[in-house]
């Protein structure tokens, strides 16, 4: 490895995020997605790097299409979701013949593109560039921690819902940070209680504060807890900004209280 | 396809390759001058041994979803406890979510171990007739992350299909990770000289699921494994006061039901969220026996039943090949 190496096409990015879970399906590209958001919106230059080989979600929460990737000089120009070039995305969703191909590939083939999107990306300056990883322990966390690792990583967010089933995951996905050596910057609390629309009675689907005993339980910090909310599902469905679209809800205040809680913790360390 | 060894550089193109043994990776590699033989192309042994040890397994069963968290070891526990409500049949579940085992706990089995008898691994026990085997009982804490690549997840399935005593049974369900990487890839292997069933493939109805779900209805297609059906999980919520209807997952895009249409494939139910199911998963409890009168509980019972005939139908008309 050269040692001269100046970080490849992250050399001009301030921070690095990892959101991770041991669980899927808690909402670790939603949440991505709206923490990238809230940076933006709190005029932040952000990008999202989607390691998730086998389950590319970002492209369509953020309704970029399947643009074909460009290459320039330094790399890969990333995909921008707008002209102002404030909010860069890298995918394999974007480098797929058909949306629906299978990407049926064992470990090696996995680690090989993930060090591609690492080093080979032209991200230029941003603030924050965010990871967005499959469920698990495996070859993408592995690849990508090993290939950040001439590269200061801040630290990882990790996502929960709050069953036991689903905090018993992400306990383990604590022990694997612990082991290689990365920050907490805390957990959320995913898909905490649903308020019904129709009389206001909040049910707890998948339980409740299982998210913040996790944390208490580990001493890891806990970020905050964000409702079931059908207005949030619809937006990543349809690739809408839901930051802008309902800042009076209840979900957008919890999820800008978790992005200020982030930048805190980052911009303190 | 191909296998790639543990101590392979990270090009390996798998042993099994037309290129093994010559690319440019290669070069220094432990295995190289085993591969470029040729000797490494032939078929894993531990196929034909896993042929044997399953012919006292009449029916294999995967559970597959393109997404996590979508519900399918909640789906798959439910599958062996309806099944296994039949107390003349014999079922066994098998976890190969190696990095999360959700099976232990949802089955009530948590901090079990496994323990080793004269004919391999002795699976555990939930009823006389219901045994289990997940990764999770060979952890030694809760906090215990499996962090392994490829080769040493598969190692471990192999041995989970050649190694367990799973003695004779009417139905293997396995439940599986989120994708379409090493676990499906082995399983399917592995099982491939002993016929596997079917899948049956477990979705939510909005569409960022259903797109990670299209591509394991390809993996399927690929690698020739036929689907029993589709289940939407997770389709819509009553709520407990008012009875009105939510959709928390909206379907979008016409849901499952869309879906299956789209691609001419069986839609074997829906199934609404219901905060007991949830919670008797916590607790490790069957939610068919806990809540039977439930909503959720009646369409799980007609899922069952489907899949039931669809094995059925299978041994009737595939008898010639056992």
């Amino acid at each position: 490895m050269d040692l001269n190496d100046d970080g490849g096409g992250l050399a001009q990015v301030q921070h690095v995020v990892l959101v991770l879970s041991g669980k899927g399906g808690v909402g670790k590209s939603t949440m991505t997605t709206e923490l990238a958001l809230a940076l933006l919106h709190a005029g932040k230059k952000v990008g999202i790097l989607d390691v998730d080989l086998c389950g590319p979600s970002i492209p369509r929460m953020l309704s970029v299409g399947r643009p074909e990737v460009h290459q320039c000089d330094s790399g890969w120009v990333p995909v921008y979701t707008d002209a102002s070039k404030s909010l860069a995305l890298m995918s394999i969703g974007f480098l797929l013949e058909n949306p629906d191909d299978a990407v049926v590939w064992r470990g090696p083939k996995k680690t090989a593109l993930i060090g591609q999107f690492v080093s080979d990306v032209a991200w230029g300056e941003l603030d924050y560039l965010l990871v967005d990883t499959p469920p698990g322990t495996s070859d993408e966390h592995l690849a990508v921690v090993e290939n950040l690792r001439k590269h200061k990583v801040d630290g990882a967010i990790l996502v929960t819902t709050p069953q036991a089933v689903s905090t018993g995951d992400v306990r383990r996905e604590i022990t694997f940070c612990k082991k290689i050596g990365l920050r907490i910057l805390g957990i959320v609390e995913n898909m905490s209680g649903f308020v019904c629309p129709h009389c206001s009675e909040c049910s707890n689907i998948f339980s409740k504060g299982g998210g913040e005993e996790l944390a208490k339980l580990t001493g890891s910090p806990f970020l905050g807890c964000v409702p079931l909310d059908p207005q949030l599902s619809t937006s990543v469905e349809q690739g809408e900004d839901f930051i802008k679209a309902f800042p009076e809800s209840a979900t957008f205040s919890a999820i800008s209280n978790i992005a200020q809680a982030v930048l805190t913790s980052i911009e303190n360390a | 396809m191909a296998d790639v060894p543990d101590n392979a550089p990270e090009h390996c193109p798998g042993t099994t390759s037309e290129q093994a043994g010559k690319t440019s990776a290669c070069q220094g590699c432990p295995n190289q001058k085993i591969c470029s033989s040729g000797a490494a192309r032939a078929p894993d042994p531990a196929i034909e041994e896993i042929k044997e040890k399953m012919a006292t397994v009449k029916h294999k069963i995967l559970v597959l979803s393109g997404k996590g968290g979508v519900g399918k070891s909640t789906f798959s526990a439910h599958l062996a406890h309806g099944l296994a409500s039949d107390v003349s049949a014999e079922v066994a579940l098998l976890d190969v979510d190696i990095c999360g085992p959700s099976i232990p706990r949802i089955m009530g089995l948590e901090g079990e171990q496994v323990h080793q008898s004269g004919s391999g691994w002795s699976p555990v026990y939930v009823e006389d007739n219901l045994a289990v085997m997940s990764i999770g009982f060979l952890l030694s804490s809760p906090d215990d992350a499996v962090i392994w690549r490829g080769p040493k997840k598969n190692g471990m399935i192999k041995q989970f299909l050649r190694d367990v005593d799973w003695g004779e049974l009417d139905y293997l369900i396995v439940d599986t990770p989120p994708g379409t990487s090493d676990e499906h890839l082995s399983i399917v292997q592995y099982l491939s000289s002993a016929q596997i069933d079917g899948a049956v493939i477990i979705t939510t109805p909005q569409e960022v699921s259903l797109q990670d779900v299209r591509k394991e209805i390809r993996f399927c297609q690929k690698v020739k494994l036929p689907i029993i059906g589709v289940v939407e999980n997770m389709s819509g919520f009553i709520c407990p006061k008012c009875k009105n209807t939510s959709q928390i997952f909206p379907p979008t895009t016409g849901g499952a039901q869309k879906m299956c249409a789209d691609l001419n494939l069986p839609l074997l139910g829906s199934i609404p969220l219901d905060p007991r199911i949830g919670r008797s998963c916590d607790e490790g409890r069957s939610f068919l026996q806990h809540v039977p009168d439930s909503p959720a509980a009646s369409a799980y019972e007609q899922i069952i039943q489907s899949i039931k005939d669809y094995c059925t139908y299978r041994s009737q008309h595939n008898g010639t090949d056992e």
